[in-house]
């Protein structure tokens, strides 16, 4: 019944999101306010309808209900609450229920909160809105019915990938959904823009936030799925330039480059074309990671379990919105009158810069991601594109990309001089210095994490520099308190963000300096490294809800103190016919220790220890990035509503 | 971001065949995936196949112990020549899900006369004859591997995987992933009347 419901439900959404495609459209193309003011409430009645099925689906996973295919596939009784409800959004089908109800989430959010956008703008954001929604709700329906029925019922389910079950990945497919959805907004906002050939300074200032705000969640659910990547898969590391990680981050680096250009739109009217450019190219990015994990067109650990049809019904949906996006970008664009001229040194400049290196990134990542597909498709080749080619590409980018990130903010608008921002990070620079001449004296010559320490050091100062500067607290530090609190929270959370990437790749610098070592120990036997002395004491068997697991208990001693104990498991899934590792982590602020157990044999059991130097920064540093994204969008100036738009007849495109 | 160096009117026509440019690497990725697609449709392209070594050369020495709750006779190489008609050489285990998908395929193939020999991969002896007494037994002759050496000998990717032998014993086709009714129909029939 509730499944019936839900399909029922979503049947309704698509109807209402067909309606919210055309309706105000129609209404804004023929100035008919009536049609237009249809807009919000059909927004709000998708996000209802869709709620509605997001809530029946969570319902018959709950009651763990095998009359339906996808609770049979993927979930069991006996398997905790969380991951139940996890289940729900851990498949093909229902990730694509949520990746809707999230689209109408945020369409809701633009009809209700956006009460300051002029009435044709917003009835076109939000027609484009129900446009993504209803080709999205088409696939769900045609191909992917999460609410198919089974008959006769299955006894029980097969159980999720047991890989899955964890709270890190529970939450992940929603924050990066958040994201990837997020820029559907912008991408909505561009097209209107488009439609209305105008983008000025006001459009500039509704599509940061969004940006932001989609930003702050990509970062976060990039963030989640390394770090799950990373205690789960038990292979020590944090980033694998697996496709479908790729695939995450391309998204990232295109809205990085628009969250900037953005800022230029709305402060100097510049960069307007490009800015619209970067909105669609965000959103394409999202889509296009969206059709290679589903398509089955890319050989990844991390790709759903496919089929062409669905591929082919994607690729459609990315032709109509991406296609038609460029189509219609290719039209109008040219007639957009350039404005706003600034000198190549300048904030703008800055800005220009920092969108050059950000989408050359995309374009290396983009390249050694689709390239191996493309080399088999054209020369019937295989070939692997791997980290030392993505290392060897980005580094390059990311030197220049790091220098200027720290001077950028202190540059004024329109025309700038370099001398007087080296002033001001002069101590920075020596910090940073500081810091190459210390990992190469204490670490050898390892040239890698010392270049990372260094553009650390250097992010994290000049973010300082950056505060310090616009308190004046040195030069006034009887008023630094006050102008503190005066400053805006924009400048705040672009200094922390800044700083956040300092941290992460603090992180990244200490895992350069990553050892680890494969020892196979009888109970009693020891080993040592990293200055720690390693004691496998004994591997016993435990039994958990769903699983069975051999439990390994090692004691970490330092000069004959105890450290820790640590327990890593190789657990057994009867159910899946799945083995997992589930690696022990020590976590001080200053290192992980990292324990996995593999094969027993002869009595000894195989231990993989790592020493991973400051790899929580890695994602405390993401968060602190996500953070600032947060308190920049909390900025006053972005809280209360955008001033009206001028009548400027001049910046007018004839239709 | 062509707009601050642009000057209007001579160079108009530049910034109209840039602006073009997003739309036309568009076309050429959509294009390229929708060629993939079919690929994917037809066999011509897939991403997981790393096209095996043994295409065309006869099978790797080995020789596998039966599964003695079958009574089926055991696998080797020297079975695998001189052959009446082309043979199929399956690996497959109970606790492979998609083994359960393809099987129907494989039983159909057994009815119409097709030798289709077994290696049961990675698996518990009872088990394995529990899997056959319930879905069926198209296996002539049916090899256990255990260890999983064989497997790694054939460059086995993942069960189920089937390739197709000619009557002289060479290898002339290699399956990742499930015989489903497409491939059986699209594929495999052909290529077996074909070496018949």
């Amino acid at each position: 019944m509730m499944a019936e419901l839900g399909h029922f439900a979503l049947a309704l959404a698509m109807a209402l999101a067909l309606a919210l495609s055309v309706l105000p459209l129609w209404g804004a193309a023929r100035g008919d306010g009536r049609l237009m003011a249809a807009a919000p409430p059909l927004a709000l009645g998708l996000l209802v309808s869709t709620a509605a099925a997001f809530g029946a689906l969570l319902y018959v996973f709950a009651v763990n209900d095998t009359s339906v295919a996808g609770v049979v596939q993927n979930s069991h009784s006996a398997k905790p609450m969380l991951y139940k409800l996890a289940g729900a959004w851990g498949n093909h089908e229902g990730s694509m229920v949520l990746w809707v109800l999230i689209l109408a989430l945020c369409s809701g959010a633009v009809a209700g909160f956006g009460r300051g956008l002029p009435t044709a703008l917003k009835a076109r954001v939000l027609a484009v809105l129900g446009l993504v929604a209803s080709g999205f709700l088409a696939f769900i329906l045609a191909t992917s019915n999460p609410f198919n029925r089974v008959w006769p019922p299955a006894p029980d389910g097969n159980g999720l990938n047991p890989v899955l079950q964890d709270p890190g990945l529970a939450f992940h497919p929603p924050l990066l959904y958040l994201g990837y959805v997020g820029f559907a907004v912008t991408f909505a906002f561009a097209v209107a823009a488009l439609l209305e050939g105008r983008v000025d300074a006001a459009w500039g200032r509704w599509v940061r936030p969004w940006a932001l705000a989609a930003w702050s969640f990509l970062t976060l659910g990039i963030a989640l799925g390394s770090w799950w990547a990373y205690y789960e898969l038990g292979w020590g590391g944090y980033w694998f330039w697996d496709p479908v990680e790729n695939a995450s981050l391309l998204p990232w680096l295109a809205g990085t480059a628009l969250l900037h250009s953005a800022i230029v739109v709305e402060k100097r009217e510049a960069l307007k074309i490009w800015t619209v450019l970067l909105a669609l190219l965000a959103f394409a990015m999202s889509l296009l990671g969206t059709f290679l994990v589903r398509s089955g067109v890319l050989n990844s650990v991390h790709a759903f379990a496919n089929d062409p049809e669905r591929g082919v019904f994607i690729l459609c949906l990315l032709g109509l919105y991406i296609g038609g996006a460029f189509a219609l970008f290719a039209w109008r664009a040219p007639a957009m009158a350039p404005t706003g001229v600034f000198a190549p040194l300048s904030r703008e400049g800055g800005l220009v810069l920092n969108n050059l290196l950000l989408c050359s990134m995309a374009a290396v990542v983009l390249t050694g991601t689709l390239w191996p597909m493309f080399a088999d498709l054209l020369f019937q080749q295989k070939i692997s594109v791997g980290p030392p080619f993505f290392n060897t590409a980005m580094l390059p980018l990311s030197v220049p990309l790091v220098m200027a990130m720290a001077a950028g903010p202190m540059l004024p608008w329109k025309r700038a001089q370099l001398w007087p921002v080296l002033q001001r990070l002069w101590w920075a620079a020596v910090l940073a210095a500081l810091g190459f001449a210390l990992c190469l004296a204490f670490n050898g010559v390892r040239v890698g994490p010392a270049l990372g320490f260094t553009a650390a050091i250097w992010l994290i100062a000049g973010a300082a520099a950056d505060i310090i500067d616009r308190i004046a607290l040195f030069r006034r530090p009887s008023a630094a308190l006050a102008r503190a609190r005066g400053l805006p929270r924009a400048a705040w959370g672009a200094a922390i963000a800044h700083a956040g990437l300092g941290v992460s790749i603090l992180g990244m610098a200490g895992m350069g300096l990553a050892t680890d070592k494969l020892v196979a120990l009888p109970p009693g036997g020891s080993t040592t490294l990293a200055g720690y002395e390693w004691r496998l004491d004994g591997v016993a068997d435990v039994i958990g809800p769903n699983w069975t697991a051999r439990h390994a208990t090692v004691t970490v001693l330092r000069d004959g103190a105890v450290v820790t104990v640590m327990h890593p498991e190789r657990r057994f899934f009867p159910l899946a016919r799945q083995t997992t590792t589930e690696a022990a982590i020590h976590t001080t602020m200053a290192s992980d220790l990292y324990l996995v157990l593999g094969e027993e044999e002869g009595g000894r059991a195989v231990l993989r220890i790592h020493h991973n130097p400051l790899a929580p920064w890695i994602w405390l540093g993401a968060a602190i990035m996500a953070l600032g994204g947060g308190i920049s969008l909390s900025d006053r100036r972005i809280r209360v509503a955008a001033p009206g738009r001028k009548r400027a007849a001049t910046a007018r495109v004839p239709a | 971001m062509s707009e601050n160096t642009a000057t209007p009117g001579r160079s108009l026509g530049r910034r109209r065949a840039l602006m073009l440019a997003p739309l036309g690497l568009a076309v050429a990725g959509g294009a390229g995936f929708y060629a993939m697609l079919r690929g994917l449709g037809t066999g011509s392209y897939d991403p997981r196949g790393v096209p095996s070594a043994l295409l065309g050369k006869p099978a790797p020495a080995f020789a596998l112990p039966p599964l003695a709750e079958s009574g089926l006779p055991a696998l080797s190489n020297t079975d695998l020549a001189d052959l009446p008609a082309p043979v199929l050489v399956n690996f497959w285990a109970s606790w492979c899900v998609p083994c359960i998908v393809e099987h129907p395929q494989l039983m159909r193939l057994s009815r119409d006369g097709v030798a289709v020999f077994g290696v049961n991969y990675k698996d518990k002896a009872g088990d394995a004859a529990a899997f056959l007494t319930r879905h069926g037994n198209p296996f002539r002759r049916l090899g256990r591997d255990e260890p999983g050496r064989a497997a790694i000998d054939w460059g086995v990717y993942g069960v189920p995987e089937t390739y197709l032998l000619d009557r002289k014993g060479i290898i002339r086709w290699r399956w990742p992933g499930p015989v489903t009714p497409e491939v059986l129909d699209q594929d495999l029939r052909p290529l077996l009347r074909r070496h018949a």
